[in-house]
């Protein structure tokens, strides 16, 4: 495999997941807006982490708190966190079937939500709605094809 | 799945543990959170940032923006004439009920200065596009295309052509970030029209709805009333539509009657909103009063609590002293029902 297509790989998904964050939706879709960004950085930090390492995480992480206004360093806490989750179980995640990977996937889009629920309380009104949970069903439904995505186009640099 | 060489370089036994890194990019990213909420010291590198995002942006926007363009660019002639002749018709109405206005104007001017208040003095406008970037959306918030380059500062209040549209919270230095008035973290003082009735109406969630928390059942308000904004607080200034009253339930077990309103601004389809710069009132007798503070407290004082309950337009002195109080007392009484 050559690392140097690996790298283009890797920045191109990112873009397109930034792309895909701040992509204007209906309002009725865009409540169950698929955290992209976290799926991708979740899908590197769990095939390629000698790569991306966490720094990639931290630098997704400080990007969409730029494109979204959220507290600078909320969304790169959260990711680095997840991607050493990832990191340190991606031997066993790696192996586990589809499923069972998207069940995962949303247990960490959960903690995710969690986490961004439980700074914005700390700094000042979270909003409670069940909604703020409807990303991680739709997330863990578009994995699969995420990874199928991926995987194919992948595939020449494997 | 595709697996990155996990043969040819060993992932363990390579620089710092897992532990290690992750606790440094994690005390990092709390140190940032910190002083970004706590002491905004990062305003720069915010900017920096938005700055940096800013081509992320546009390219986000390019389509809606040029199939915006393409339809101002490709109507046919009917069309063009249709709204020529509509938009005629709706300038002479405007023209016709403009016509009295200049003469209000200028007596209301010269009652308020007979009465020492000053009005706000609307100075400068600016029409800012919406870009067609989806935020976050759990929160009622917008990115429009003026920025630092075009004097935009934080802070700023927004209108739209049916009424107050939100207000500035982050600038960059070619876009900037708003808070729409139905965000849950916002709120805006309000006054009822008919009644004279000051309050907050603050944010839910819900585009088409505003909460009035403070008011109790024996409040002077009714289905039907139209907000204007106060003036207090210095941010939005007086006199513009909010909203209209949709909802007043009066429950005698409750403290508070369960008020709601429906904006005024059309937040979720609005292309164009206006940017605007006022003079707010009493700038001059503010520093006259800092200058013998015995003096005019014990003058205010008395008069501040008349005019709560009995005139409008308060006179400079009080305008001066009262939206401090106000804002004190309001965000006393905002963490109270809550939590």
């Amino acid at each position: 495999m050559s690392s140097h297509n690996a790298y283009i790989q890797i920045l191109l998904s990112t873009a397109i997941a930034v792309l895909l964050t701040i992509m204007p939706l209906p309002q009725l879709i865009n409540m169950g807006r698929p955290d992209w960004m976290l799926l991708v950085v979740i899908y590197w930090s769990l095939n390629a982490a000698f790569v991306t390492g966490l720094t990639y995480a931290w630098c997704c992480g400080l990007l969409i708190d730029a494109l979204v206004g959220t507290l600078i360093g909320q969304h790169a806490f959260i990711f680095v966190l997840i991607a050493t989750l990832v990191q340190r179980f991606q031997f066993r995640i790696r192996v586990f079937p589809l499923l069972h990977q998207s069940i995962i996937v949303c247990l960490l889009i959960v903690l995710y939500q969690f986490m961004l629920f439980w700074i914005d309380g700390i700094v000042g009104t979270a909003l409670s709605s069940w909604l703020r949970w409807l990303p991680a069903v739709i997330g863990a439904l578009v994995w699969p094809v995420l990874v199928a995505f991926l995987d194919t186009s992948t595939r020449n640099i494997r | 799945m595709a697996i990155f060489g996990s043969g040819t370089r060993p992932i363990i036994g390579r620089g710092p543990s897992l532990i290690a890194r992750f606790l440094l990019f994690a005390s990092l990213s709390i140190g940032l959170m910190v002083s970004d909420h706590r002491n905004h010291y990062l305003t720069s590198l915010r900017g920096l940032l938005s700055t940096g995002v800013y081509p992320i942006y546009r390219l986000v926007d390019a389509p809606f923006s040029f199939t915006h363009w393409l339809r101002d660019t490709l109507t046919d002639r009917a069309d063009l004439r249709r709204e020529n002749s509509r938009l005629t018709t709706q300038v002479r109405d405007l023209q016709l009920s403009v016509q009295t206005l200049a003469a209000v104007t200028a007596e209301n001017q010269r009652l308020r200065e007979l009465a020492g208040a000053t009005a706000d003095i609307t100075k400068k406008r600016l029409i800012a596009t919406i870009m067609n970037v989806d935020l976050d959306p759990l929160r009622h918030r917008v990115l429009l295309n003026k920025g630092q380059v075009d004097g935009v500062f934080k802070g700023q209040s927004i209108l739209d052509a049916h009424g107050v549209f939100g207000q500035i919270t982050q600038v960059g230095r070619y876009t900037s970030e708003a808070i729409l008035i139905s965000d849950p973290e916002h709120g805006i003082p309000v006054r009822v029209n008919r009644s004279g009735l000051r309050t907050i109406a603050s944010g839910t969630g819900n585009l088409n709805k505003l909460n009035l928390p403070f008011l109790t059942g024996a409040a002077d308000i009714k289905v039907g009333d139209l907000l204007i904004s106060s003036g207090l607080g210095g941010i939005f200034p007086a006199g513009y539509p909010v909203g209209v009253v949709t909802k007043m339930d009066r429950n005698p077990a409750e403290t508070f009657a369960t008020v709601e309103a429906r904006p005024l601004a059309k937040l979720d389809s609005d292309y164009e909103v206006v940017l605007i710069w006022y003079q707010p009132p009493a700038i001059e007798p503010a520093v006259t009063t800092a200058a013998q503070p015995e003096k005019s407290a014990t003058d205010t004082k008395p008069k501040a609590t008349l005019d709560t309950s009995t005139v409008k337009h308060s006179p400079t002195t009080t305008n001066k002293t009262k939206p401090s109080q106000s804002a004190s007392s309001s965000r006393s009484s905002n963490k109270k029902p809550t939590h």
